[in-house]
C-alpha cells in the first residue's frame, strides 16, 4: 500500500437538518444545487435552440409568406403576455429576496402572485389558440389559408403550404413553452407548500432559488419567441 | 434595483411592440433582436444574479451553451445562405 | 453474515453487495455502485439483442440474393441493430455502468452529487428500453437508426412514432447521467484532488458529459419534430410540403455527430488507465491528454454534415465542414501518440485489460485514420453509403469503444465483485475478439472500396462480393463466441472466482484504495490528496518521487 495520508474529517457536529449524507457542507450542497439546475437551463436552450433553428432556416426561405401569417396573429395579446411574464419574473426575485431575509408573508405573496400570472399568461395563450383554431389556421387536415396577401405586397398571395409552416413552428415552440409554464406552476405549488410548511429559512432556501432560476428561464425563450413570432412584419 | 430592471424591462416590451409598426425595411429584425438581447441579458444578470456570482464557472456554462447555439443556427445557416451561389 | 465457529471460510466484510439484500434494496438504491450494477445488467442484455440482429444481418449477407429475410425485414435488422447499439449499449455503456462505479471513488467522494437523479436516469433508460422493445416485437422499424425524412415522417409503414420516443426517453437519460457527472466534478472533489491530480479517466467522462448535455437535447427536439409530422401530417421536412429534408439531416447530426465522440471518449478514459497500471507509468504528456479530451468534445460539435456531403447542401458548406473534419482528427492523434510515448521504456505487463488496450490503439488508429479518408470530399463521393464506411464507424465503435468497454471491465472486475476472473480464459477471449473482428470488418473497407453499397439486402447484381461477405459473416460469428466467453467466465467468477485483494494490480488512484467490493459509502473517512495522478513510481518502489512531475 501507498503511503497515502488518509486523514478523517469528522462531521458529527451540528448538523443542518437538511444537509444531505453525502455532502460534507451545506455550502457545498447549495452550489451542487445551483450548477445541476443551470446545467439543466442549459440543455434547455439546446432542446428549444433546435426548434429557434427550424424557425429561422424557414423564415429566411418563406419571409413572405411567414410574415402573412405572422400578421394573423394578435400582437396586442402577445405584448400583454411578455408584460405578464415579466411582471412575473419580478414577483419571483421578491420572493427569494423574501426568503433571505425571512419574511414569510411576503415569500408566500409572492409566490401565489408568481403562480396567478403565470395562469394569466396561460389563460391569453388559450384564448389566442382558441381564435387560431376558429380561423382554421391550426395545421393538419382543415387547414386553410387562402387567398392571404404578403405584407408589402398586396398583389401576391401567401403559399398556404408555406404559411402552415410557420403554424406549426408556432404552435410546435408555444406550446412547448406553454408545457413548460405548466411544470413550473406544479414546481411554484410544491414551494408554495413547502413555504406554507415553514420548511425555508435564510439558510436553507435553495429550492425558491433554483425554482426561481427554472422561472426565469422560461420568461428568457418568452422574451424572444415573442418578437420572432409575433413581429415580423407589422408595418402597414 | 430589482424594479428598475422591471420597469426597463416593460419599457423594452413596449419599445419593441410600437417599432414594429413602423417601416424600418430589414432594420425592422435587427432592432426587435437587439432589444430581445437586451432584456434577456437583463434577467440572466440581475434576476438570475449571475452579475453578482463569485464563481466564474457559471458565466462559463452560460457562455458556451450560447456558444453551442450560435455553432448550431449559423453553420446550418451557412449551408442554406451559400446553395445559390454559384 | 455468517457466524465463525470452526468455519473455513472467512467472515465477509460488509460492503455494498452485501449491506441490503432483496430486490426492493436493488430497485429503490441511490448507491451509485448498485446502479452500476443494475445498468451493467441492462446494457448487456440490449447488447445481445443488437447482436442478434447483427448475426441475422451477416447471415443474409451470405448469399448474394435476398432469401433470408424479405428486403422489407432487411431494412428493419439494419435499423434496430443501428438505434439499439447506439442508443441503448453505446452511448451508456462505458459511462452509465463504470463511470457511474468509479467516477465517486475517483475523486474522493461518498457518491455523486445528486443520487436520486442517478437512479432517475436509469428509470428513464428501461422505460425508454422497454419502449423499443415493444416497437420491435410489434412491427419494428426500417427507416435506418438515421430516421432520414420524408420517408420516416410520410411514407414509412412501420413504427416510427414508438422508436423515437423510446429514444427521446432514453436521451434524457444520458443527459441526467452527464449532468451528474459534470456537477459532482465540479463540487465533490476530495480536498487535495486538484484538476491535475484527476486520473485521465474523470477528463475524459468529463468531456462526455458536456456533449450529452448540450448535444442530446437537438436530437429530442428533432425526433419530437418527426413523432408531430408523422402524426398531424406535417410539412415542416416534407418536400411536398414545402419543408426541407436536409433540415432535419443538420438537427439530426448536430447530435449524432458528438454522438459518437459520447462513445468513444470514455473508452479513452479507460484505456489511459490500463496502459499507465500495466506500462507502471505515469501518462506521457498528462495535459496533453486531458485537454485532448475537452478538444475533442468542442471540435466534435463542428463538424456535423460531414454525414451530408451528397445530400445537396452547398459545396462551400461542404468545404468549411471537411476541414473542421481534418481538424477533428488531431486531439484523437495527439491521444495515440501520447499513451505510445507512455509504453515506451515501460514496464509492461501483458494482462488480459492490457491486451485489450494494445488492440484499442490499432484498430482505433485504423478507425481514425479511415475517417480522413472519408473527410475528402472527393473520396467520400465514391465510398459514402458503402461498406467503407461501415468498416470505418465499426473499427472506432467496435475495436474502439467496445475493446475499452471490455478492457475497463476486466481492469476493475476485481473492485467491482470481489473477485478475479480467470486470467487464461480472459486472455484467450481478447485474443479472440481481436482475430474475429479483424476478419469481420477488414473484408468490408475492401467491399466498400469495390463498391457494394450499405444496407442492401440483396446483392445479385454484384455476385463476386460473396467470397468477401463470406469472409465477414465468418469473423462476426468468431466474434461472437469472443464476446461469450467473458458473460460465461465473469458470472462464474462471482461465485466460484478467488476472492480479490483491495489492489490487485498494485495501481494508482483512490478507487483502489477502498475494499474490494468497496462499502457503500466508499471510504471510511475522506481521503486528503497529497499526491499526483499515476504515482506509479511510489507505488512500485515505495520512495516518494524526487521529480516534480511536468505535463
Amino acid at each position: 500500500m501507498s503511503d497515502s495520508t488518509v486523514v478523517g474529517l469528522h462531521h458529527e457536529e451540528q448538523h443542518h437538518p437538511e444537509l444531505l449524507h453525502h455532502f460534507a457542507e451545506p455550502q457545498q450542497q447549495r452550489d451542487a444545487a445551483s450548477l445541476g439546475m443551470w446545467i439543466f437551463l442549459a440543455t434547455e436552450v439546446m432542446f428549444f435552440g433546435g426548434l429557434f433553428c427550424a424557425y429561422l432556416i424557414y423564415r429566411r426561405l418563406y419571409f413572405g409568406d411567414f410574415g402573412a401569417a405572422s400578421k394573423s396573429i394578435d400582437a396586442t395579446l402577445g405584448a400583454t403576455n411578455t408584460a405578464v411574464l415579466i411582471c412575473s419574473s419580478l414577483t419571483v426575485v421578491l420572493a427569494v429576496w423574501a426568503a433571505q431575509i425571512a419574511l414569510r408573508k411576503l415569500l408566500i405573496g409572492s409566490l401565489i402572485v408568481t403562480m396567478l400570472l403565470g395562469m394569466v399568461f396561460l389563460g391569453i395563450k388559450g384564448k389566442e389558440y382558441k381564435d387560431k383554431f376558429e380561423e382554421h389556421h391550426v395545421p393538419g387536415a382543415s387547414f386553410s389559408f387562402d387567398h392571404v396577401p404578403i405584407p408589402g405586397h398586396p398583389d401576391q398571395y401567401a403559399n398556404p403550404r408555406h404559411a402552415e409552416i410557420f403554424f406549426a413552428l408556432y404552435f410546435i415552440m408555444t406550446g412547448l413553452h406553454a408545457l413548460h409554464m405548466i411544470i413550473g406552476l406544479g414546481l411554484f405549488a410544491w414551494l408554495l407548500y413547502m413555504a406554507w410548511k415553514g420548511r425555508f429559512t435564510p439558510e436553507y432556501h435553495t429550492p425558491i432559488e433554483i425554482g426561481g432560476l427554472y422561472w426565469h428561464f422560461v420568461d428568457i425563450v418568452w422574451i424572444y419567441l415573442f418578437p420572432l413570432l409575433y413581429l415580423i412584419d407589422r408595418h402597414p | 434595483m430589482y424594479f428598475s430592471v422591471w420597469a426597463a424591462l416593460l419599457l423594452g416590451t413596449f419599445i419593441t411592440y410600437k417599432v414594429a409598426y413602423l417601416d424600418l425595411g430589414r432594420f425592422n429584425a435587427a432592432v426587435a433582436l437587439t432589444i430581445a438581447t437586451i432584456k434577456a441579458l437583463l434577467v440572466a444578470l440581475f434576476f438570475m444574479h449571475i452579475k453578482g456570482a463569485h464563481e466564474k464557472l457559471l458565466k462559463l456554462v452560460v457562455v458556451s451553451t450560447l456558444f453551442f447555439l450560435f455553432i448550431l443556427l449559423v453553420l446550418s445557416m451557412a449551408d442554406y445562405g451559400t446553395r445559390t451561389w454559384s | 453474515m455468517s457466524m465463525a465457529t470452526t468455519t473455513l471460510q472467512p467472515v465477509e466484510r460488509e460492503n455494498y453487495l452485501n449491506k441490503e439484500y432483496g430486490v426492493g434494496s436493488w430497485l429503490f438504491t441511490t448507491d451509485h455502485k448498485r446502479i452500476a450494477l443494475l445498468y451493467l445488467i441492462s446494457i448487456t442484455f440490449f447488447f445481445f439483442i443488437g447482436g442478434f440482429f447483427a448475426l441475422l444481418i451477416r447471415l443474409e449477407l451470405l448469399t448474394p440474393a435476398s432469401d433470408l429475410v424479405q428486403p422489407d425485414t432487411y431494412n428493419k435488422l439494419f435499423t434496430m441493430h443501428g438505434m439499439v447499439m447506439v442508443f441503448f449499449f453505446l452511448v451508456p455503456s462505458i459511462p452509465a455502468t463504470l463511470g457511474n462505479f468509479l467516477v465517486p471513488m475517483m475523486i474522493g467522494a461518498k457518491d455523486l452529487a445528486f443520487p436520486r437523479i442517478n437512479l432517475l436516469s436509469w428509470y428513464l433508460y428501461i422505460i425508454g428500453g422497454l419502449m423499443m422493445l415493444h416497437c420491435m416485437l410489434t412491427g419494428g422499424v426500417d427507416t435506418g437508426w438515421t430516421f432520414y425524412t420524408p420517408f420516416s415522417t410520410a411514407y414509412s409503414n412501420t413504427k416510427v412514432v414508438e422508436a423515437g420516443l423510446a429514444i427521446f426517453v432514453a436521451g434524457f437519460s444520458s443527459i441526467l447521467t452527464g449532468l451528474n457527472f459534470v456537477v459532482s466534478i465540479h463540487r465533490m472533489r476530495a480536498p487535495g484532488m486538484t484538476w491535475s491530480r484527476l486520473p485521465l479517466f474523470i477528463w475524459a467522462h468529463y468531456a462526455t458529459s458536456i456533449i450529452q448535455i448540450l448535444g442530446t437535447p437537438v436530437i429530442a427536439i428533432t425526433l419530437l419534430l418527426v413523432a408531430v409530422e408523422r402524426t398531424l401530417h406535417l410539412g415542416i421536412f416534407d418536400p411536398k410540403l414545402g419543408g426541407d429534408p436536409l433540415l432535419f439531416q443538420h438537427l439530426f447530426w448536430f447530435y449524432s455527430h458528438p454522438a459518437v465522440y459520447i462513445m468513444i471518449l470514455p473508452s479513452m478514459g479507460v484505456i489511459s488507465e490500463v496502459i499507465a497500471c500495466f506500462a507502471r507509468k505515469r501518462i506521457f504528456g498528462y495535459s496533453f491528454v486531458a485537454f485532448s479530451s475537452i478538444a475533442i468534445a468542442v471540435f466534435g460539435f463542428l463538424v456535423w454534415a460531414h454525414h451530408m456531403f451528397v445530400a445537396g447542401i452547398s459545396i462551400y458548406a461542404a468545404l468549411v465542414f471537411s476541414i473542421l473534419s481534418y481538424a477533428v482528427a488531431v486531439p484523437s492523434a495527439v491521444k495515440v501518440f501520447n499513451w505510445t510515448a507512455t509504453l515506451y521504456k515501460g514496464s509492461i505487463h501483458y494482462d488480459a485489460p492490457m491486451l485489450y488496450a494494445f488492440g484499442f490503439i490499432g484498430l482505433f488508429t485504423m478507425g481514425g485514420l479511415t475517417g480522413l479518408f472519408l473527410a475528402a470530399l472527393g473520396i467520400d463521393v465514391h465510398v459514402t453509403d458503402t461498406y467503407f464506411v461501415i468498416a470505418h464507424f465499426h473499427y472506432i465503435m467496435v475495436g474502439g469503444a467496445l475493446m475499452g468497454y471490455l478492457g475497463g471491465l476486466h481492469f476493475w472486475w476485481p473492485k467491482i465483485s470481489g473477485r478475479l476472473y480467470p486470467e487464461g480464459w480472459a486472455r484467450l477471449a481478447a485474443l479472440i475478439v481481436f482475430l474475429g473482428f479483424n476478419l469481420t470488418f477488414f473484408p468490408q473497407f475492401v467491399l466498400g472500396y469495390l463498391g457494394m453499397p450499405r444496407r442492401y439486402a440483396d446483392y445479385s447484381h454484384m455476385p463476386e462480393f460473396q467470397v468477401l461477405n463470406v469472409l465477414s459473416t465468418a469473423g462476426a460469428t468468431v466474434l461472437g463466441v469472443g464476446y461469450l466467453l467473458p458473460m460465461l467466465y465473469f458470472l462464474w467468477s462471482m461465485r466460484y472466482g478467488k476472492p480479490a485483494p483491495d489492489n490487485p494490480w498494485n495501481a494508482a488512484g483512490l478507487e483502489w484504495m477502498t475494499s474490494s467490493p468497496p462499502t457503500t459509502f466508499n471510504f471510511e473517512k475522506e481521503p486528503i490528496v497529497t499526491w499526483e495522478a499515476y504515482n506509479y513510481d511510489e507505488l512500485d518502489t515505495g520512495h516518494k518521487q524526487e521529480v516534480k512531475v511536468v505535463g
